[in-house]
C-alpha cells in the first residue's frame, strides 16, 4: 500500500494525497444517516490526465475508487463502502466553453452550480441553467449523475435531460466521449441522432465511470422573476391544481411544501409557482393565466393565493434556496435527510399522509417538499426528517422512518431517487429481470474488476 | 470546550467556504490545501470528532486548526444561526490545544516571543518606538488621540514605513495625537486568535491599565487587528475606549480638502483587510480616502467588501506562515485577483496585508507590474 501512496503522490502531487486520520475520518461519511466507511486514500486531482492515471492504477491494483463532488446527496453515495481511493473532484472546476447562440456550456467535472451561476450572470446575463436547491457547492457532474432536479425541471425535465455531452474516464482509464462531441467539435446533444450512450453513466453514481467534462444546455434568462403561492388545505385537490397550472405552460417551476410549523402553515399545502418575464406585461399576462386557471378552486373556497412578504419572496427567489439547508438545524442538531422518490403527482395526498403518520410514529420533525417534473409527468416527493446529530436515538428513529418510506414508496409505484445502497438493493429485487440482467451486463463489461464505487448498483 | 454544544450542528453544506455570489471558494485555508478538512465545515466536524476522541491529537490536526486565518468569510456566508460563533469556535478549539500544550512549534515560538520579549520579533522593548525616529511625533500627553502602532508597525521594516506614512499624514491633517513609543504593549489580537487566553488577558489588562494611567480616551490604530481587539474584546475586560482605525479619522479630513493634493494618475484596486471589513464593518473609509485623490481610478476586484478574499495573514498566520508557500497561498491568489483588474497599485489599509501582498507580488514575479501601497502611502505621493 505504501507504493500506492507514492504513486498517487507522483500523479497529483504530494500535498494532494492523504491517508491521514483527519481526511480519512471526514471522507468516510456524508451529512446524512448512512454508516461511515473509511477510505484508504483521498486525492485531489486537477486534470483529466491525472484521473486517467489514478483509474489505471486502481484497475491494475484492483483498488476501489469513489468520485466525489460536494457529497450532498445525503444518501451515502460517496461513502467508500469498500474503502479505496476517494477522488475529490472540486479542483477540476474550470468553465471551458460557452456557446452562446447554441446555448450550451462545457464545464469540468468538479464545477459547482454556484460557480456556473456566478459566471453566467457576469458574462452571459441572457443565459441560465437549471439550478438545484442543494447547496451552491453541489457539482454539476454529480447532480446530473444522480438525475437531480432544478429550477427549470418543470419545463425541461430532470437536470440530466439537459446534458448535451459527456467526457468520461472509464475503468480502463480511457477517455470516452458521449454524444455529438464523439465525432464533432460541437457539444449540442448527448445522444440523438446517435444511440444515446449517456445512460451508461448517468444514474450510475460513478459505478461505470468518472465524468470529467459535462456539456449542459442553457436556457433564456428572463429579466424578471416572481413567485406566487397558492394555498389549499385539501391535499386531495393538489394533483388537480397542478394539472391546471401545468396546462397553462406559463410557469418556470412548481414546488409544493407542507410543514407543521409555524402553526399557520399546519395542514396547508403551499404550491409555490415561479414565473419569469422580460417585461411587466409578460409577467402579468402569465400571472393572469395562472390565476384564471385556478379560479374555480378560489370560487369554491378550496384555496387561494396568499400574500407573500418581501422577505419570504427573497427567500423563495434565492437560487439555490439557502433556506433549504437551514432545515438541518430545526432541532438544533445539524442534520436532515430525506427520501425523495420520483412518483406520480396523483400520489401527493397519500404521500403527505404517510409522512405525517411516520413523523408522529417516530416523533420526528418533518417537512414535505415536492418538485413537479415536466408538465406534471411526475414529481419528486421529499419525505424529509430533521435530526439532532448529538441524539443517537433520534438518528435511529429517523433511519427507521426513512426505511419505512422506502418500503412505502416502492409499494405505491414510486422509484427511488439517489437511492441508498439498501434502496438500490430493494429496487434491483423488484426490477424486471431482463432489465436487471442488462444492468449486470453493462456493469460487468465496463468494470470487470469492480473498482468503480463498488457496492453501488451491485447487480448480482 | 467552549461552544461544545454547537459543534455538532454543522450540516457541512459548504456555503461557508464560498464567496457570497458563489463565484469562487473564498476560504483561504481551503484554497491552499483543497481537502474539505481545511474548510470551516471540515474543521467543525473534526473538532467534534476530536472531542469525542474519534480522532486523536496529531501534527496534522494542529495544522488544520491553526491554518484558519480567522478571516470570518465563513461567518459571513454560513446559513445557520450560529454563524456568528464560527471563528470563536475555532479559537476555542485552539485554546484547548494550547492548554494541553499541543500546538505547532511555530505557534509556540510566536507565543513565547510575545511572552518573553513583548513582541514576536525578539526585539528589545526599548526599540519599540524606534520607528518614529526622525519624525516630529510627540509622546502622548493628553492629546485628543493616542496613536497605537502595534508590533508589525513598530518592528517590521514594511510595517514601519506604513506607520510613518500614517503618522505624517495625521500630523499634516492637524490631528492632535501622541504615541507611547517604548511603553507601548502588544495588543494581543493574534495571541487571542491563537488560543493563548491567559497571555491575552495579561496583555489586555496591562494595556488597559496603561491607557487609564495616561488618561487615554480615544485611540487611533494603525493596524485593523489592534482595532479589532480593542473594540471587540477589551470592553469585556474593563477597557472601554473610543477606537478608530486611522482611515476613519483621515477620511472626513481628506474629503473636506483639509490638505492640498496634486493629481496622481493611477489605477488602483483596494484590498479589504478582514479585521477592518468583515470583523468591524468598515469598508468605505479607505475607499473614500482614495477617491479624494485627484486622478485616482478606483477599480474593484470581483471579491470585495464582505466577499473580499483574505491575504492569509490573519489569525496569526502572518507570523506562523502555515498558509504560505506556493502558488496556492492566499496572498498570491489575492494578487492574481488584483491583477485581473489591471490595477497598477494594490491599496491596503493594514501593515500585515501590505507585507503579505508585497511578498506575493515578488512570488508571482510581478514587481514591475503592480505595487502594494498602504492608503496613507498613496496619499503621501499625492501631497502637493
Amino acid at each position: 500500500m505504501k507504493d500506492v501512496a507514492r504513486t498517487l503522490a507522483d500523479i497529483v502531487g504530494e500535498q494532494y494525497v492523504s491517508n491521514k486520520p483527519e481526511e480519512v475520518y471526514f471522507y468516510a461519511r456524508d451529512p446524512g444517516l448512512m454508516p461511515a466507511h473509511k477510505p484508504d486514500y483521498v486525492v485531489v486531482p486537477k486534470t483529466t490526465e491525472e484521473i486517467q492515471k489514478i483509474v489505471r492504477l486502481a484497475n491494475n491494483e484492483k483498488i476501489p475508487i469513489v468520485p466525489m463532488g460536494a457529497g450532498m446527496a445525503l444518501t451515502g453515495l460517496v461513502i467508500p463502502l469498500k474503502g479505496g481511493i476517494v477522488i475529490d473532484m472540486k479542483k477540476m472546476n474550470r468553465i471551458l466553453e460557452v456557446n452562446e447562440k447554441a446555448r450550451y456550456v462545457i464545464v469540468e467535472g468538479g464545477t459547482s452550480h454556484g460557480l456556473l451561476k456566478a459566471y453566467l450572470e457576469k458574462n452571459y446575463p441572457r443565459l441560465r441553467h437549471s439550478i438545484p436547491d442543494s447547496p451552491a457547492t453541489a457539482t454539476i457532474a454529480a447532480n446530473v449523475m444522480i438525475h437531480g432536479q432544478g429550477r427549470l425541471t418543470q419545463q425541461y425535465g430532470f437536470n440530466s435531460d439537459m446534458v448535451a455531452g459527456l467526457e468520461v474516464v472509464i475503468p480502463s482509464g480511457d477517455i470516452c466521449k458521449i454524444g455529438s462531441c464523439s465525432l464533432s467539435l460541437d457539444w449540442f446533444s448527448k445522444g440523438a441522432p446517435l444511440p444515446d450512450l449517456s445512460g451508461l453513466f448517468l444514474g450510475w453514481f460513478g459505478a461505470t465511470g468518472i465524468i470529467t467534462k459535462v456539456a449542459l444546455k442553457l436556457y433564456p434568462r428572463k429579466k424578471m422573476r416572481d413567485v406566487d403561492i397558492f394555498v389549499t388545505d385539501r391535499d386531495d385537490l393538489v394533483p388537480d391544481i397542478i394539472y391546471e397550472i401545468t396546462h397553462t405552460e406559463m410557469v418556470e417551476d412548481i414546488n409544493i411544501f407542507a410543514q407543521p410549523l409555524p402553526m399557520i402553515f399546519k395542514d396547508n399545502h403551499h404550491i409555490t409557482i415561479f414565473m419569469t418575464g422580460d417585461t411587466d406585461e409578460e409577467l402579468e399576462f402569465k400571472r393572469k393565466m395562472v390565476w384564471d386557471a385556478l379560479d374555480g378552486f378560489i370560487k369554491s373556497k378550496d384555496g387561494g393565493f396568499m400574500s407573500v412578504s418581501t422577505a419570504m419572496k427573497q427567500t423563495l427567489l434565492d437560487m439555490p434556496q439557502r433556506s433549504v439547508s437551514r432545515f438541518a438545524d430545526v432541532k438544533k442538531g445539524g442534520g436532515f435527510e430525506y427520501s425523495g422518490p420520483i412518483i406520480l403527482v396523483e400520489r401527493y395526498p397519500e404521500c403527505c399522509r404517510k409522512l405525517v403518520e411516520l413523523a408522529t410514529q417516530y416523533d420526528l420533525a418533518y417537512s414535505a417538499m415536492a418538485r413537479i417534473i415536466g408538465r406534471g409527468h411526475c414529481m419528486m416527493f421529499g419525505f424529509s426528517f430533521t435530526f439532532n446529530r448529538a441524539d443517537h436515538d433520534m438518528m435511529e428513529r429517523a433511519r427507521k422512518a426513512l426505511h419505512e418510506v422506502s418500503e412505502y414508496a416502492l409499494a405505491v409505484g414510486g422509484v427511488f431517487w439517489k437511492p441508498t445502497v439498501e434502496e438500490q438493493k430493494m429496487a434491483i429485487e423488484v426490477m424486471d429481470p431482463t432489465t436487471r440482467n442488462l444492468m449486470k451486463m453493462i456493469k460487468q463489461n465496463l468494470d470487470p474488476n469492480g473498482i468503480m464505487n463498488p457496492g453501488n448498483w451491485g447487480v448480482t | 470546550m467552549k461552544y461544545e454544544e454547537i459543534v455538532h450542528r454543522c450540516f457541512r453544506c459548504g456555503y461557508c467556504k464560498l464567496a457570497g455570489d458563489y463565484s469562487d471558494f473564498n476560504c483561504p485555508s481551503y484554497r491552499k490545501f483543497r481537502f474539505e478538512t481545511y474548510a470551516p465545515g471540515g474543521r467543525m466536524w473534526l473538532i467534534r470528532a476530536w472531542l469525542t476522541e474519534e480522532i486523536k491529537d496529531s501534527e496534522h490536526f494542529k495544522e488544520i486548526l491553526f491554518s484558519c486565518a480567522t478571516c470570518a468569510n465563513c461567518v459571513q456566508q454560513c446559513v445557520f444561526v450560529f454563524s456568528e460563533d464560527l471563528v470563536n469556535i475555532f479559537i476555542a478549539a485552539r485554546e484547548e490545544m494550547v492548554n494541553k500544550g499541543m500546538i505547532p512549534p511555530v505557534v509556540r515560538d510566536y507565543l513565547k516571543n510575545i511572552y518573553i520579549y513583548g513582541n514576536p520579533y525578539k526585539e528589545p522593548v526599548h526599540e519599540r518606538g524606534k520607528w518614529a525616529d526622525g519624525t516630529p511625533l510627540e509622546a502622548y500627553d493628553g492629546q485628543e488621540y493616542f496613536f497605537y502602532i502595534g508590533c508589525v508597525g513598530s518592528y517590521d521594516e514594511r510595517g514601519r514605513k506604513v506607520a510613518k506614512a500614517v503618522a505624517n499624514l495625521l500630523v499634516k491633517c492637524g490631528v492632535s495625537f501622541g504615541i507611547l513609543g517604548a511603553r507601548e504593549i502588544c495588543d494581543g489580537n493574534e495571541v487571542r486568535a491563537l488560543g493563548e487566553t491567559g497571555l491575552f488577558q495579561f496583555l489586555a489588562e496591562q494595556n488597559i491599565a496603561l491607557f487609564k494611567e495616561f488618561g487615554i480616551k480615544k485611540i487611533i490604530t494603525l493596524d485593523p487587528h489592534a482595532l479589532n481587539v480593542f473594540k471587540q474584546n477589551y470592553p469585556g475586560l474593563g477597557g472601554a475606549f473610543e477606537i478608530y482605525h486611522y482611515s476613519q479619522v483621515l477620511a472626513p479630513l481628506m474629503q473636506s480638502s483639509k490638505i492640498p493634493l496634486t493629481e496622481y494618475q493611477s489605477r488602483i484596486t483596494y484590498h479589504d483587510p478582514c479585521y477592518l471589513g468583515r470583523h468591524n464593518g468598515e469598508y468605505e473609509a479607505p475607499r473614500r480616502i482614495l477617491e479624494s485623490i485627484p486622478g485616482v481610478e478606483l477599480i474593484e476586484m470581483d471579491q470585495n467588501r464582505e466577499n473580499a478574499f483574505c491575504c492569509g495573514g490573519g489569525g496569526g498566520n502572518f507570523f506562523t506562515d502555515i498558509l504560505g508557500g506556493g502558488e496556492d497561498s492566499p496572498n498570491r491568489i489575492r494578487v492574481r485577483q488584483a491583477l485581473d483588474t489591471r490595477a497598477q497599485i494594490i491599496a491596503v489599509a493594514c501593515p500585515q496585508c501590505a507585507k503579505m501582498l508585497d511578498d506575493a507580488v515578488k512570488g508571482e514575479g510581478l514587481e514591475d507590474t503592480v505595487e502594494v501601497l498602504d492608503v496613507a502611502e498613496i496619499v503621501t505621493r499625492a501631497l502637493a
